[in-house]
Parts: C-alpha cells; structure tokens; sequence
C-alpha cells in the first residue's frame, strides 16, 4: 500500500447519492483472480454503452478525469457488496481521495486497506464542494484538513489507527501477525472452555 | 490484554450490567481490547469462502509464507462464477467466460494447497455460501462468521455476529484468524404484532429498509426482535437477517431460541448429544438482557406491512403492491424512473414483467421455493414471461425434487435450474437483457446488477410467483389459498 500524506489536485464531482459499488465496479468484472487492471473497468457501465462506445457527456470520458486525484460524490458513497475491487477499481482510475457527507461501512475499510482515503465532511461543506467540479483541493492527513484555494479550511475525522497506517503506507497484516501469543492464548483459553462445557 | 483475563461472556454479567446479544457476542471474542490509537483484535469463529473475493487472500499468503492459521475453521464453496445448467454429456461444465472458469479452478487449487475444506463440484452440500453455511450446521449461536462478502449477515439470524469482509481482511483471516475492528454502535428494531396472509419475511425487510433508509443502518449493528420477528421460521430470520447491509448495517442478529435449537440439532457439524444440550444452554443464555441500552431503537408495527415490491434502484426504493411510485421532481427520483421506464406517480399493478427469477442467499431455501409451488401448482407461467428457479443448495434442490415441486416448476413453465448465486448478480451468465423488467426475489436492484440495462423489482417468493403466472405485477394475495393439490382426483 503507497502512503498517503498530502495531495493537492482537481476535484472530479459525481454528484448522484448512493453510489453502489455495482456501479462503481460492475459484477461481471469480478471473476479477475488478480486486481491488475481494475481501474479500466471502473464506472464501466456509466463510461461505456453496450457498444462500448465512449457514452458523450459522462464527465468519467472526459480527458480531465483522469487527471483528477479527487472525487466528491454524493451521499452514501460506495453502499451494497463488499467487494474490494470498488476502491481497487477507483485506485486504479486514478483517485487517491474520496470526499461525500457519508460512505458506506464496508467500502469505507476496504478503501483504508488499499490506501484510497475516504473522507467524511459535514454536509453543508460537502455541499460547497460538491459545486467545485473541476477546481483544486488540498487534502492534509497529518493536518486531517481539506483546504480550499480560497483559504478555507475543513477538519474531518478518521480513525487513529486508519490514519496511521495510510501515512506510513503500513499493512495491519504486520500488526495482526505481531499479535500472535495473544491470538494463541485466546483459542487455549477458549478451547478449554468449549471443552469443559462440552464435557 | 493482561493474562488470563476473564472473558466476561462465561464469568457472568453481573459486573458489566445488562448487556445485549451484540455485546455478549463482541466481549467474547476480544483478543485484544480496543484503545483510542488502535482498534480491537476480534477473534473470528468461522471464516466463510468463495471463489470470488478469495484468490488475492491466498496469494497474500503465499507472497509471505504463511500457512492458513486455522483450516478447521476455514470453508469454503463454489458459488457465484459458477453454471446452473447441467454439465453436458461429457460432464464437462459450460462457463460464462474462460476466466470464470479459471477463477473456480484456482479456489480449487488453492484450498487444496492450504489444506481448507472445499464444498466443490461433487459435494452434495455445495450450495450459495450464506445456504449451506446453517444447512450444514457451521453457522452456530455466539459464533463470529465472516465471508468475502456483504450478505454474511443472513448467519445473524442464529444469533451470530456476521458481516462482510474486502478481500485484503479474507487475508488477514486466513493467516491470523483476526480482524481489526472498532466496536460499532447498536440499533435495536422491534417490530409487533403478527405478519398478515401473503405477506413475508422479505416484505418485512424490504419495509424496514424503506423506513430507516438505505443507510439507516450504517455504522450500527442491528438486532430485531419483537412478536413478527419471534414467529418468523430460521429461514425467514435468515431473509431478514440478509438484507442488513441494504440498510448500510453490516451485521443484523436474532437472539437464538427453541427455533434455533430445533433447526441446528441433527446438522452435520452442530454438536451431538450432550454436547449439543451444554450448547444450548449457553445459546439461550445470549439474548439481550432485560434493561440492556442500544444506541438507538426504531419500533415497528406488522400490521403496516403489506406485500412490498421495488420500483427503483435502490432496495429503499419502494412500494407496497398496491402502490403508485413517486412523482418526478427530485434529481435521484427522476434518475431511477428513467432507469426502470416508469411514469411517475404511476401504478405498480398491472406493470408487465418479462423475467422472474426465483433464488439467491435471501430467498433460495425450501421454504421459499414450497411458496413459489403452491401458486404455481395447477397454473401456468404467463406466455410472454420466462421463469427461472435456482435452489440456493444442492440440499435445497434434493428436497425440492423429492417433494416433486421441480415437477411444478417444470409443468408450469419454469427453468429448473443447478444451485448457484445465478441471476441475483449475473456473473455466470444468467443476465437479464438490457431493458427487459424482472421481479427478483434476490436482493439487490441497483443498476446493472442483473445484467447491464436490466430493471429489476425486489419481491418476496410468493408474489414472484403471482407475477409470474399473471405476466405483471399482481397482489400475491389475490393468489391465496393455493389450489388444492388432489384437484385431479375431481
């Protein structure tokens, strides 16, 4: 996982509410055994018709998009499965930040696990930033700020140790592998108690 | 985490106070407490897999050396990527893709190589992994389940705590059997009274979830209890329980009862015996405590509940039958009547359906496909209309064929499918065409699930059948009683 420090870059704004990660990464992309490759498929079905001709005026097709580090989407961004190939997906189309007034559970720790930051503001200035498609943001980890070229300034909240890991770029596979007298002595403990009450 | 600590769950809860069913379950499987600078260590009972968020989980492992820590603990099932017709006469199996087949082929290779049980090909207990996991008797009271994927919650209908992991936690399980969580919040919903005729446990869920909202439930975890939900069976608990997430909760739980015991006794991988009796016990000891807090709670009423359908693309999106979607206006509104072809304001009565697809982890099971027979028993399948029924478990479809209902399904014009997640996501080729209108009895309408351009209403079994019969959308109680079965005798 790359560490993530401070990024500034153009915001690229989707704003429907409730993106899915259906959407985000359609189903029949899934039988992929590696995650190489996955950004090519984000937003496919938004980016491309059945032809697969480039669908006009989705903002995804424009050159920019790509060049955006920064998505603000609507509410309850990243709902339904599980499925880690939504922020893989996203990492590999090129964002780094995902900005919404609400991101859904499961979305929200796949994309800490992969190093896509997901930041949660309050919804009046998710809603200022939702109208700034296209201008550039500051996004600051240390700081945990967003901060506008006009100067103002937006805290958000992220978990210590979430926070931890994406500025040291740290895999929590280390830190569960450290914990493993603590893990055996958890399933001594309980095995003994499954059997006592067995017996 | 200080040595030999008492675990509070078996010390008794006298110092805590009153606790719920999700603190007894979350206090029990502390391996390390949670601090403000990292979240807990939560031990992890059983670890449920497929072939499709798996395979990065187990090149981790192999990457670093590492073997699966607990193989017993470890099951995995051929599920999503996979057929449901037949193989053919050199039983060789017709994949969508070659990379469906490829995927298969690597769980295979790979549970063979970490030495992890595999319900695979050939197994007569292969079945969707949120089916087979209780029809086996894995899934088990104050367990903590998770699976590489978000209907892992249908195992809360045991009183287990069961959520859904992304595939770098399905790796950090098969090497530590652990996973870093912070404590969530807790939302209580209890709903009264009794369900009425031809309404059921989906058409409960689907009401909550219009009620508290698509993401009414993010951040929490729910426990449903109340009179409708006490008299549901442990199937119906399961259809409830596996809807959750389509409220933003991660995990949603039932406390166990004498349904719960009378479901698990006999099950292959329940205890036997004594065993089993010293189990019990202990499972009827975790329903939440009388005077134990959630953090929030949302009451409910049966009697508000009527057979509900979706109209939209979200599963809060919707109706009961005899409804009229909303008008246009607001920008997500507008989007999802587009989407689907509907007028605003219009009826859901009468709307043609083109595809029912009965099936899936919410509603696969015997009992939803014995529903699905009564109406169709002695009818037929509208003309315009193509039926399919996918058993959720090669058990489900044994006990089907034995009571003969396939021979309903067949008779009335239905495809009798092989067990699989088949149209619910539409990897394995079961899609639903572009603009074409199904009634699902699966979970999710988003855009596309079923198939790129596909519309989708979410039903429960009995009114899939009623649409399916009638060509449109119909009342499934318009369908109630079902004909007498010996009406040939007449």
């Amino acid at each position: 996982m790359d560490a993530f420090t401070t990024l500034t870059g153009q915001v690229l704004v989707l704003p429907e509410e409730n993106i899915d990660t259906d959407q985000i990464i359609p189903a029949r992309f899934l039988t992929a055994t590696s995650f190489e490759g996955m950004g090519d498929h984000a937003f496919a079905d938004w980016r491309y018709d059945r032809e697969g001709q480039a669908v006009p005026g989705c903002v995804l097709n424009e050159p920019r998009a790509a060049q955006s580090p920064i998505l603000v989407a609507g509410r309850n961004f990243g709902c339904g499965s599980s499925r880690e190939h939504a922020p893989r997906a996203l990492l590999g189309f090129g964002f780094r930040v995902v900005i919404s007034s609400e991101i859904a559970d499961i979305f929200r720790g796949n994309s800490q696990n992969v190093g896509l930051l997901p930041v949660v503001l309050p919804e009046a200035v998710h809603t200022r930033l939702l109208a700034m498609d296209g201008e550039e943001l500051t996004v600051d980890l240390e700081a945990c700020e967003v901060r506008t070229p006009g100067g103002e300034r937006h805290a958000f909240e992220i978990d210590g140790f979430a926070r931890y890991c994406l500025l040291n770029g740290m895999d929590r596979l280390d830190f569960l592998l450290a914990q493993d007298q603590t893990i055996t002595r958890y399933e001594e403990r309980h095995e003994r108690q499954d059997s006592a009450a067995a017996g | 985490m200080p040595n030999g600590q008492e675990d509070p769950a078996v010390s008794g809860q006298d110092d805590a106070g009153a606790r719920t069913l999700f603190d007894k379950l979350w206090d029990a499987h502390i391996v390390r407490e949670e601090s403000a600078d990292t979240p807990a260590v939560l031990y992890i009972d059983l670890h449920l897999v497929h072939e499709v968020t798996s395979p990065q989980g187990f090149d981790t492992l192999r990457a670093r050396g590492l073997p699966v820590r607990r193989p017993d603990r470890t099951l995995a099932t051929l599920d999503h990527s996979t057929p449901t017709t037949p193989p053919d006469a050199n039983g060789e199996r017709h994949y969508f893709t070659p990379q469906a087949k490829s995927q298969v082929q690597q769980l295979e290779r790979n549970c063979d190589e970490f030495g992890v049980r595999l319900e695979g090909w050939g197994s007569q207990q292969r079945g969707i992994v949120h089916v087979m996991g209780p029809e086996i008797g894995a899934t088990q009271p104050g367990m903590t389940v998770v699976c590489g994927d978000s209907h892992t919650a249908t195992h809360g209908a045991f009183g287990a705590l069961a959520f859904g992991i992304g595939t770098t936690e399905v790796g950090y399980v098969l090497a530590t059997q652990c996973l870093l969580q912070r404590k969530p919040k807790t939302l209580r919903i209890t709903v009264d009274g009794r369900l009425g005729q031809g309404v059921g446990a989906k058409d409960l869920i689907l009401h909550i979830i219009r009620t508290i909202g698509v993401n009414g439930g993010t951040g929490h975890v729910i426990e449903y209890a109340g009179e409708a939900i006490e008299a549901l069976s442990m199937e119906q608990r399961m259809t409830v329980c596996n809807m959750s997430i389509e409220a933003g909760a991660r995990a949603g739980m039932i406390a166990p009862d004498q349904k719960t015991l009378d479901y698990l006794r006999g099950r292959p991988l329940a205890p036997r015996g004594e065993a089993f009796e010293a189990a019990a016990e202990r499972w009827l000891a975790l329903r939440t405590d009388p005077g134990a807090e959630f953090d929030r709670e949302v009451r409910l009423h049966a009697d508000d509940i009527a057979p509900t359908l979706t109209w939209g693309i979200d599963p809060g999106m919707s109706v009961p039958v005899t409804g009229t979607v909303p008008a246009g206006g607001a920008p997500g509104t507008d989007r999802a009547l587009g989407y689907m072809g509907l007028e605003g304001g219009q009826a859901l009565l009468g709307h043609a359906v083109d595809i029912v697809f009965v099936g899936s982890c919410t509603n696969g099971r015997i009992s939803d496909l014995r529903e699905v027979a009564s109406v169709l028993q002695g009818r037929q399948v509208a003309a315009h209309t193509r039926m399919l029924v996918v058993p959720g478990s090669e058990a489900v479809r044994r006990q089907a064929e034995a009571e003969g209902l396939h021979e309903v399904f067949l008779a009335a014009g239905a495809e009798w499918r092989e067990p699989g997640c088949s149209m619910c996501l539409a990897m394995n080729g079961d899609l639903v065409p572009p603009g074409k209108t199904a009634v699902s009895t699966s979970n999710r309408n988003f855009e596309g699930r079923q198939g790129p351009g596909a519309r989708t209403l979410l039903a429960s079994p009995l009114t899939a059948a009623a649409c399916a019969v009638a060509g449109k959308v119909v009342d499934p109680r318009d369908f109630l009683p079902a004909p007498a079965p010996k009406r040939e005798a007449a």
